[in-house]
């Protein structure tokens, strides 16, 4: 395998590890919700990674369309952070159980 | 692979592992953010150098123009500069053991690496630039997107639509009269 498309996937494993550690030890809403951009960063390399070792558009075609994908999940997941920070003025993520404020 | 390419390459490595790093660690989320975005840009040139300008120039623009901008601006509007925090972990060891999740996970995806071969010698260098011909051009992916991928294509459109939607609706100050709250 070419060592560009191997050290971007040993760099995708990385970055989603990245993401996965800043939602389990940082507790800010924001932040976490930026470690979720962050993995999803990572599986986007790791497809285009596999198009360029296959020689296939198709892994391009995902990652397109995972792009469209993670601007809806943003823009839902602010809209959500915000109604919540406007009903408490500091959010903790655990502390939030409730789904009527 | 020539050594420029390769100290390209690598330079984008590390800015992208910084960004990520430092997104983790840093206490304000204005510079999380900005570290965010620094790993955005090296994982832009990344793609470029894996033949795909197009999805290079689309991260730059979707990610860092209209995701980020969007996080900035929630965090101007609602984190108070040198607001103290109460968070406290719901688990004893929290941290400790999401280290040691975080390592294991690590471990796992490149065993995951190793055993699907990808650490194996490179065999046919010489079709690699035949190959970055078709893989690189826009009008190969755009009529890719608009012939056999037509379905998928419609479908992120709608689900933009609805996402959309789901958000003005979420984010709509709640009318209230009398002290009662109408949706």
């Amino acid at each position: 395998m070419e060592s560009i498309v191997t050290y971007s996937l040993v760099l995708s494993a990385v970055l989603f590890t990245m993401g996965v550690l800043a939602v389990l030890v940082r507790r800010n809403p924001l932040i976490m919700f930026m470690g979720i951009e962050l993995m999803l960063n990572a599986a986007n390399l790791a497809f285009i990674a596999f198009a360029r070792h296959l020689d296939k558009l198709d892994g391009q075609v995902i990652a397109l369309i995972f792009m469209a994908v993670a601007a809806a999940e943003v823009a839902i997941g602010l809209a959500i952070i915000v109604s919540i920070y406007r009903f408490r003025r500091d959010v903790d993520v655990d502390a939030v159980n409730s789904l009527r404020g | 692979m020539n050594v420029i390419e390769l100290i390209v390459f690598f330079a984008a490595v590390a800015l992208a592992l910084v960004g990520a790093v430092g997104m983790v660690m840093s206490r304000n989320p204005v510079h999380s953010a900005l570290f965010l975005i620094a790993n955005f840009f090296a994982l832009a040139v990344i793609f470029l150098m894996l033949s795909a300008p197009v999805l290079a120039a689309l991260q730059i623009l979707v990610y860092a123009g209209a995701i980020m901008v969007l996080f900035l601006f929630v965090i101007f509007f609602f984190v108070q500069p040198g607001q103290k925090h109460a968070y406290v972990y719901s688990l004893p060891w929290q941290a400790f053991l999401s280290g040691i999740l975080v390592i294991v996970l690590v471990c796992v995806l490149v065993a995951g690496l190793y055993m699907g071969g990808v650490f194996a010698p490179e065999e046919h260098v010489q079709s690699m630039a035949v190959k970055a011909e078709e893989l690189t051009s826009p009008q190969a992916l755009g009529s890719a997107l608009f012939s056999r991928y037509l379905l998928p294509f419609e479908l992120t459109s709608l689900l933009l639509l609805a996402a959309m939607l789901g958000a003005v609706v979420l984010a709509r100050r709640e009318k209230r009269s009398n002290g009662e709250e109408e949706g």
